[in-house]
């Protein structure tokens, strides 16, 4: 009892929000990307490679600025699997590996260009540091669970109700998803199908370059090799288990990152499981999710990872 | 009257065919316009072009004598033009108004505006009697209603011009007279339309004038008044043809299949057939005729292995072969033409050797060993493709390439070419213009001829009356009178089908 107390303190909470940021900014840019009819396995990599534009932004112009720059390399690396799966018509898989393999090459080769004698890791760059929401701060319990965060926290959360908003809302919303599910039916009603899906590709990028930007600039304060370990594609799962909905992802987002902290404290707490059992806890937490889900039908876009040909 | 559009000397070449070869078209005002030629004949090739999808190699178009030039459908339809495509192009998941006002969206601020697109859509669908749902989800509603939603996209995006490309083919006769009332009042309010079909029926019923076209070619443009079915017919094939078929005199022989107190379920779980008895002879067609979804398609599947049965007991030549698989019929001698040639027919992506092979790629012939005796097989059905006409002749090429007409040929070929017993035939010449529906009635009489016994199942009345010896009527998932093609007419069979008594 003693032990289980230690684990469920206040700083869980906060920390499930804190692992929930990069995850979801991945989800969010899955469902724009996939909501338009194309596979983005590349969030990995455009995560990555923000990750590592902000950590070298923040090194030479500042914390924000540095975000801004992952944010912005991220959009490009989505603009170019646009290009690749839209214009050039790859296969998508390939397309996006390619990018997740650049990412994981290519900041090792500049990081010794640019700071002589490192490797693989940037120096400790400045970050973005948490601010305290006056009122929300003073409530009880709840007040220190999320009135006292990273400001990148907050944006990714508000981010949910507004790419939901984007998506079912508007009317670049509508051709969106109408391009993903029916290419065909929205060219002939005038829609431009190539537009659409490169709107929703980039923006997918840019959500997983700000995520990657939270990593180098706000969760850490570096740019280390890989160190996305994965999240992009985590956000890709959980997009799915949320069926293709912004808030269904950040369900499983929350339920995904309340097992990782779960299992960080139960380590701390020096629960006598081995680590690498705890360690897989919020992977065997999201599959069952997935089980459960099972039952109801998960189907996504119709059009989802074909390329669209004109005759 | 005036001329609305005027298409002239229209030239449209893909990498294998000349789809329209220097095409004229000229539509007055008002009127509805047929577009009459068989399959692969160019009709929607020439009205994709109209309609600013495809882009012409040469020619000009002219809209109310002002030659236009459209980049993509958003241009066709800002210059008052509209279509209803033979495939509708309705998204499933989304409801109707998302579906209506797609590429037109009202909004307020940066809102979609549903609400007051709504109130437009039930507007419109009242003064054209559309009467649809806007709150529906087009995956809810029947196909009849989705192809009004399809009209009224054209009436919201204020279509003068209004292109239907074989709008009846996927209707059910009631259908068919529902959209003839809607396109006759849509003339009444000064539209202009233009009807594509291959059936000499409609083009009588419905319109004011016809263009024929074949082999991408314009043959002729005439009063709908001044012509009649049979010199349609010739216009579009290019030959005399014959409505009836010549029924060859076979001596009714042995019985081949007999079918007893049949019950299935359906798709869904729920009672199909529900005890049907009949049998069929050496040299004899018997034609099963009924309303779609009583129990025809769960019988063809149960003839040909496809649908396990509940009760009752089939046999070939006495021997049983009640829930015998698929692959076994196959050997016991059963051919089978499916109802839907491009999902059980064939598989579109394999090449016309491997599709001509099918279902008994396994057995001598084409078989060395563990592995194809590809010369043999592509030998083999080269022969076929020539003594079947199939076009084009080419073995390598793949099924989904292929015209309807000539899919059929395709199943047909592999389907007669072994010695088979029974022929099991659903709907042999749906979708299929005059030409390629007589030669597929001509094949199946030649079977009837080598004394094989035939059920044959349609939802073609006329097909039915034509070619069968006996004609059953299916209701319910019961047989519920036979009738002498002979000694009966459509209408008396119609009443059985509707489910009344004789
Ligand atoms: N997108 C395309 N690519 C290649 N060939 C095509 C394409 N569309 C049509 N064709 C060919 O052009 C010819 C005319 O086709 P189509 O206009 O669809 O005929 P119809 O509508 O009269 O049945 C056919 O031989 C068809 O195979
Ligand atoms: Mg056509």
């Amino acid at each position: 009892m003693g032990i289980l107390f230690n684990i469920l303190n206040l700083a869980i909470f906060t920390s499930t929000l804190r692992i929930t940021t990069p995850i979801l900014f991945a989800a969010l840019g899955g469902c724009m990307t996939e909501r338009s009819g194309v596979i983005n396995i590349g969030l990995e990599g455009m995560m990555l490679m923000g990750a590592f534009a902000a950590a070298v932004g923040s090194y030479f112009w500042g914390p924000w600025l540095g975000v801004l720059f992952g944010i912005f390399v991220g959009g490009i690396m989505g603009l170019l699997h646009a290009f690749m799966s839209v214009t050039v018509k790859a296969n998508q898989i390939i397309s996006a590996t390619a990018i997740n393999i650049f990412a994981l090459g290519f900041p090792n080769l500049i990081v010794p260009v640019l700071w002589k004698g490192h490797y693989a890791m940037t120096p400790v760059v400045p970050v973005i540091k948490s601010i305290q929401i006056p009122v929300i701060a003073d409530i009880p319990v709840l007040g220190p669970i999320i009135g006292n965060l990273n400001p990148i926290v907050y944006i990714a959360f508000l981010l949910v109700p507004v790419v939901h908003y984007v998506l079912f809302k508007t009317r670049l919303g509508l051709r969106i998803r109408a391009v993903g599910e029916h290419p065909k039916a929205a060219d002939t009603v005038g829609i431009n199908v190539a537009l659409m899906r490169y709107i929703a590709v980039t923006v997918s990028g840019l959500l997983a370059g700000f995520g990657g930007a939270f990593l180098s600039v706000a969760y850490q304060s570096q740019f280390s090799q890989a160190m996305t370990a994965g999240r992009g594609f985590i956000g890709l799962a959980a997009m799915i288990f949320g069926r293709w909905r912004p808030f269904g992802a950040l369900v499983a987002c929350l339920i995904f990152a309340f097992a990782d902290a779960f299992q960080a404290s139960a380590q701390a707490a020096g629960v006598p499981i081995p680590p690498d059992l705890l360690l897989t806890l919020p992977y065997l937490l999201t599959l069952i999710a997935l089980a459960g889900l099972i039952g109801k039908k998960a189907v996504g876009p119709a059009a989802n990872g074909k390329p669209y040909f004109k005759d | 009257m005036p001329s609305i559009i005027r298409m002239e000397n229209i030239v449209k070449r893909f990498p294998s065919v000349l789809a329209n070869d220097h095409v004229n078209l000229e539509v007055e005002e008002g009127e509805i316009h047929c577009l009459l030629g068989e399959n692969g004949a160019g009709k929607s090739t020439l009205m994709n072009i109209l309609y600013g999808l495809y882009s012409h190699d040469s020619g000009k178009i002219l809209i109310r004598d002002r030659e236009v030039r459209f980049r993509g459908p958003a241009d066709a339809i800002a210059n008052g033009i509209g279509m209803v495509h033979q495939d509708f192009m309705l998204i499933p998941v989304f409801t109707v108004v998302e579906n209506l006002i797609l590429g037109a969206e009202p909004v307020k601020g940066f809102s979609l505006d549903l609400e007051k697109a709504r109130e437009e859509i039930a507007n419109l669908s009242e003064k054209y009697k559309l009467d649809v749902e806007p709150t529906a989800y087009i995956e809810n509603i029947s196909v009849g209603m989705q192809q009004r939603v399809e009209i009224l996209k054209l009436l919201y995006r204020g279509a003068e011009i209004m292109i239907f490309d074989e709008p009846t083919s996927i209707l059910t006769p009631q259908e068919v007279d529902e959209l003839y009332k809607i396109m006759n009042f849509l003339r009444e309010n000064g539209k202009t339309i233009i009807f594509i079909t291959h059936k000499l029926k409609e083009v009588m019923e419905i319109s004011d004038r016809v263009t024929v076209l074949r082999d991408g070619r314009v043959i002729d443009t005439i009063d709908t008044s001044s012509t009649n079915p049979h010199e349609l017919a010739r216009m579009m094939v290019g030959r005399e043809v014959l409505f009836r078929v010549e029924k060859p005199s076979v001596r009714i022989g042995k019985r081949v299949l007999k079918i007893e107190n049949l019950h299935a379920r359906n798709q869904r779980g729920l009672p199909a057939l529900n005890g049907v008895s009949l049998d069929v002879a050496e040299g004899e067609v018997v034609g099963i005729a009924g309303i779609d979804g009583n129990g025809q398609t769960e019988l063809v599947e149960v003839l040909s292995g496809l649908r396990k049965i509940d009760r009752g007991k089939i046999s070939l030549y006495d021997r049983d072969i009640t829930n015998f698989t698929p692959k076994e019929l196959i050997d016991m001698g059963i051919a089978h033409i499916p109802e839907d040639r491009r999902l059980r027919g064939l598989i579109l992506d394999f090449h016309l050797y491997e599709n001509l092979i099918l279902g008994f790629q396994d057995n001598k012939p084409f078989r060395r060993g563990v592995i194809l005796d590809l010369k043999r097989v592509k030998e083999w059905s080269s022969e076929l493709v020539e003594d079947f006409d199939i076009r084009p002749r080419d073995i390598d090429v793949n099924a989904g390439s292929l015209s309807g007409g000539n899919q059929q040929k395709v199943v047909i070929a592999r389907e007669f070419s072994r010695n088979i017993k029974l022929l099991v035939a659903s709907q042999p010449s749906r979708g299929l213009d005059v030409g390629a529906t007589e030669f597929v009635h001509n094949q199946i009489m030649r079977v009837k001829a080598e004394g094989k016994a035939v059920l044959l199942v349609s939802l073609e009345l006329s097909e039915v009356m034509n070619l069968s010896d006996r004609i059953l009527v299916i209701y319910e998932g019961k047989i519920q009178a036979e009738f002498d093609p002979k000694k009966t007419t459509e209408s008396e069979i119609g009443l059985v089908m509707a489910g009344g008594h004789v």
